[in-house]
């Protein structure tokens, strides 16, 4: 299993029956892929839809039905569409039970940097830093390392997209959760030890007395 | 409302004009007002609107006929013209977390000065903006944005200028609607009043200045 499947597969453990969830682009993406066709959740575009669905099939796109990068989907049966002002008072005003984003660095204070790299990728937040501000749960779904550098840092080095800490971190090699300014190993990828975890991590990691292996 | 061509429609543009335009990549936009603000060539523009969409496609044509001088978006990372004019300083971007653009064209539209937001508090988005504490949380003033002329893209319009939208389309068009002294509209569909039912009108008639004519 390739660690985009590894990751896609945990994060969609977190998910629950009801919830409202916004998944990002890139590995958040491939979430929905990994929930169970028995559990009801509404996927949120945040262009103005709740009840995504699959990506049609060739010839049945509808050029008015996109995702936020502007890509066909689907709408389920019970959908619902809605401007951009009622979208992200969704996503601030708390009614997002679960967000799903990517991320460039997450510091020990689970503070998320994902949009932007001084001088070099200046693309703008979208709708990001609204939903770290606003969701409910941030989950961050991210490589552990990029070319062998941690992207768990000690202190983000880039700009922050918000000062709120992210509520979990599901990498390809662990699963780390936040609190009072300290990171905790909670869960280790299939065949990974802590070890390997510690020595791609640059924050200082609590290691709890048991650490599981990753149900997936 | 006053049913006009697309050509008379623009012709009411200046050079210089700050214009919000709907859609969000593409999808929702004006198109033919757009390509004919490239025909007639008005330069210098300052654009509000969500996004630079792609070259080629939407609100992107005006990026590569080089006519917008100052952006305010919340991304532009999907269009390379969008990003060379502004390294190059030839377009002077500013970016906006999307819910607080969102809830400044609002309050434009609305009469209110601006909005209090938690989004952005503490990042570089709150570089020199006023931070206001409302019961122990801390806000960033975040002001209105107006514009002389909004460029909308309904589904449909009836022959008042009631309009109701589709699916993904509708996006910020509706409060656009609201927050431009001139407010110029297109419609997938032009039909008879009443065939928009009172419950699905979004936008009410007396919002919409002009009606671009079908055909």
């Amino acid at each position: 299993m390739d660690g985009q499947t590894v990751i896609a597969r945990r994060v969609a453990k977190e998910l629950h029956a009801g919830d409202l969830v916004n998944l990002g682009i890139g590995i958040p993406t491939l979430v929905a892929n990994y929930v169970p066709a028995d559990l009801k959740v509404f996927f949120q575009s945040e262009n103005g839809l709740i009840g995504t669905g699959p990506i049609p099939e060739q010839g049945m796109a509808h050029p008015l039905l996109t995702d936020a990068g502007g890509r066909p989907i689907s709408a389920l049966p019970g959908a619902s569409t809605f401007d951009s002002a009622m979208s992200f008072g969704l996503i601030r005003g708390g009614h997002v039970d679960v967000t799903v984003l990517g991320g460039l660095q997450v510091d020990a204070h689970g503070h998320l940097a994902n949009w932007m790299i001084p001088g070099k990728m200046v693309p703008g937040m979208g709708g990001a830093m609204d939903l770290v501000t606003g969701a409910k749960r941030v989950i961050v779904a991210m490589q552990h390392a990029a070319k062998g550098k941690s992207k768990i840092v000690a202190r983000c080095t880039l700009p922050l997209t918000s000062t709120r800490p992210v509520s979990l971190v599901v990498t390809d090699m662990a699963v780390i959760a936040f609190s009072d300014g300290k990171a905790s190993l909670l869960e280790t990828a299939p065949g990974v030890s802590i070890a390997e975890v510690l020595a791609v991590t640059e924050a200082e990691l609590v290691i709890p007395d048991t650490v599981p292996e990753m149900k997936i | 409302m006053m049913a006009v061509s697309v050509e008379e429609a623009v012709a009411m543009i200046p050079a210089g004009a700050r214009i919000m335009v709907g859609g969000f990549m593409g999808v929702g936009t004006p198109e033919r007002l757009l390509d004919e603000v490239v025909r007639q060539h008005k330069t210098d523009l300052s654009i509000v609107s969500n996004d630079a969409a792609t070259p080629g496609k939407g609100i992107g044509k005006l990026f590569d006929a080089a006519l917008v001088s100052r952006l305010t978006a919340t991304h532009i990372g999907l269009n390379p013209k969008a990003q060379q004019q502004m390294l190059a300083n030839q377009l002077a971007v500013d970016l906006v977390p999307q819910g607080t653009f969102a809830e400044r064209i609002r309050a434009g539209g609305c009469g209110l000065g601006g909005v209090l937001t938690p989004t952005g508090v503490g990042t570089l988005v709150a570089e020199g903006k006023r931070q206001i504490e409302v019961d122990g949380t801390t806000f960033l003033l975040e002001t209105a944005i107006r514009a002389q002329f909004a460029l909308v893209h309904a589904f449909l319009a009836d022959y008042l200028g009631n309009l109701s939208y589709a699916l993904t389309a509708r996006n910020f068009n509706p409060i656009m609607a609201m927050a431009a002294d001139t407010v110029i509209v297109t419609a997938e569909h032009i039909v008879p009043v009443g065939v928009i039912a009172p419950d699905h009108v979004v936008t009410p008639a007396p919002l919409v200045d002009y009606l671009i004519t079908n055909g």
